[in-house]
């Protein structure tokens, strides 16, 4: 088997652990970042992600091929882009102004388009956000398996859309590619998937209408 | 061990046996009755959750507590949860302390966020914030919690310094404990603050949150506090038979998961999704005593917990389905557990 890339995943609240436990199983190597001393989130590496490493986010960032967003999209207006220059980035984050609060920057469009604009250097990919994390760990099967359910990715770049569509399908979902970032709105609170978890057929048929008008 | 077991209200709206919902005062009076019969069926905690909308018509649980105090002698009183971010730590405090003086030192209070967000609008708190204010104001709680004169200085309220907080308590701080839904750094936070861990388990299996309970116990020991207890807070519904408690949870329950499906990103529940919550491994509890009581004891045992609350009640329901519920919780199920886990 081919080397997976190293996955930096930046945040150790609800989605960041259960996102690293997933790639650790598929095979990916793992570190695991806040925003302060990884000394900090050390007991809960080790006994809520064991496998993953704790590690400053630079450092983190900078051994790694993938890197995902996991903190709360206000935090990400603090992120220095610089530090994701070069890197493939998930944005797993959602605006969601009914549970988070209205943030102004992201109310114009889509937030997975406004954070690439925000990473200019970095490849933007929009995924294993829409499947909320009390279920993403829960209902992620092998391939092949009856009941496999289908996640959505979207991305502007080609490579790092397929890279990510490898890694969703590598933990535990049919991998749905969305036109581009722009298309991946469907993933979005609101959008026909969002919180719900779907079959391929039924993920198909749910973006279908809404992504044909986004184009 | 030594476990205890608490009933859990939102002040969910009852409706009459025709299904026309009853006033928000009525619905009032019901749950002090409630609370009152609590008592006398056995159960050792009732527990009212902070809520500011229609159907949940519940903001001033304390004063409801008030009154099931002045009618009951053993029960222990408390919040579940006290939405601390919009509200002032200092007040929150003053309100529970007088409980615990009208009921002879019976209170407790859960901190958190609960299971909505109405309140940060209501208050003119913006749910950005909302980090910032629980960490600072869950610091300021804990300092309160000791006893004595407090000196605090922080962002989201007006600095203390060298203040009295008043009523004192007459025996040390009350139990407090932090409500958390799955984030492991609220875990590490409860630790290292010296509250109790109250796990509030919706959905899924409950036993994932197995590591967050050895993380919990951990976390206190590397901050050099003694253990603390883990308590569980699940939904649930109890009746004479499995059939009879889902066929009157399960309207209640999918009507009101769509409600605040949107908010809350939750999926919109099935009778397929339904069954997974209330079967072996899921997070309801809902059905005959004995098929409660099972799943009560099992998943104490898998969480290390030694407390469970169950959120009786959804909207829709009638007084006289919770008082039910509440006799079967008291009289059977808790002897049951007890029995099970020996």
């Amino acid at each position: 088997m081919a080397e997976l890339s190293r996955l930096a995943v930046l945040g150790a609240g609800h989605a960041g652990p259960v996102i690293a436990r997933l790639a650790i199983k598929a095979g990916y190597p793992v570190a695991i970042a806040t925003s302060g001393d990884p000394e900090d989130i050390a007991l809960i590496t080790e006994l809520v992600i064991p496998g993953a490493r704790p590690r400053w986010a630079a450092d983190a960032v900078a051994d790694a091929g993938i890197v995902v967003l996991a903190i709360p999209l206000h935090r990400f207006l603090d992120l220095d882009p610089a530090l994701l220059n070069g890197k493939i980035v998930v944005d797993a984050m959602n605006y969601w102004p009914a549970s988070d609060g209205v943030l102004k920057p992201f109310e114009e469009g889509g937030s997975s388009e406004i954070v690439a604009r925000r990473l200019a250097g970095s490849a933007v990919v929009k995924a294993l956000n829409h499947i909320g994390y009390h279920e993403l760990e829960d209902r992620a099967r092998p391939a092949g398996a009856p009941d496999r359910r289908a996640a959505g990715v979207a991305g502007d770049d080609p490579a790092a859309a397929t890279a990510i569509a490898d890694l969703v399908d590598r933990v535990g979902y049919d991998p749905v590619r969305l036109a581009h970032l722009r298309a991946g709105r469907v993933l979005q609170p609101g959008g026909p998937v969002f919180g719900t978890v779907l079959s391929l057929p039924e993920f198909e048929r749910a973006v279908r209408d809404d992504a044909r008008s986004l184009t | 061990m030594s476990y205890t077991f608490g009933l859990d209200t939102f002040g969910d709206r009852n409706s009459d046996a025709g299904g026309t919902p009853l006033s928000h005062a009525q619905t009032i009076r019901n749950v002090v009755d409630e609370g009152v019969f609590a008592e006398q069926a056995g159960v050792d905690f009732f527990g009212i959750g902070e809520h500011h909308t229609d159907y949940f018509p519940m903001p001033a649980g304390d004063v409801a507590l008030a009154a099931i105090a002045a009618r009951t002698q053993r029960i222990r009183l408390g919040s579940a949860v006290t939405v601390l971010s919009s509200d002032d730590p200092v007040r929150v405090f003053q309100r529970y302390s007088t409980l615990n003086a009208i009921s002879g030192g019976r209170a407790e209070v859960i901190l958190g966020r609960g299971s909505s967000i109405e309140s940060f609008p209501l208050f003119g708190y913006d749910l950005a914030d909302y980090e910032e204010l629980f960490e600072e104001k869950a610091t300021l709680f804990a300092e309160l919690l000791k006893g004595g004169p407090v000196t605090w200085d922080g962002k989201t309220r007006a600095p203390l310094l060298n203040q009295d907080v008043v009523p004192h308590t007459e025996s040390g701080p009350f139990p407090a404990w932090i409500g958390v839904g799955g984030s492991p750094q609220s875990v590490v936070r409860a630790a290292r603050l010296g509250f109790s861990l109250m796990l509030a388990i919706i959905g899924g299996p409950p036993a994932r949150f197995a590591p967050y309970s050895e993380l919990f116990q951990r976390a206190l020991d590397k901050f050099g506090r003694p253990p603390l207890p883990v308590g569980v807070h699940s939904p649930g519904h109890i009746a004479a038979t499995d059939e009879q408690a889902k066929a009157e949870f399960w309207p209640r329950w999918r009507d009101i998961i769509a409600l605040v499906a949107e908010e809350r990103g939750f999926a919109i529940p099935t009778e397929e999704s339904f069954d997974a919550e209330t079967g072996q491994h899921g997070a309801l509890y809902v059905g005959a005593p004995e098929t409660v009581a099972q799943k009560i004891a099992t998943n104490l045992r898998a969480l290390g917990a030694t407390r469970f609350d169950l959120k009786y009640g959804m909207p829709g329901l009638t007084h006289e389905q919770l008082l039910t519920n509440i006799e079967l919780y008291g009289h059977q199920v808790i002897p049951r557990v007890r029995e099970l886990l020996g």
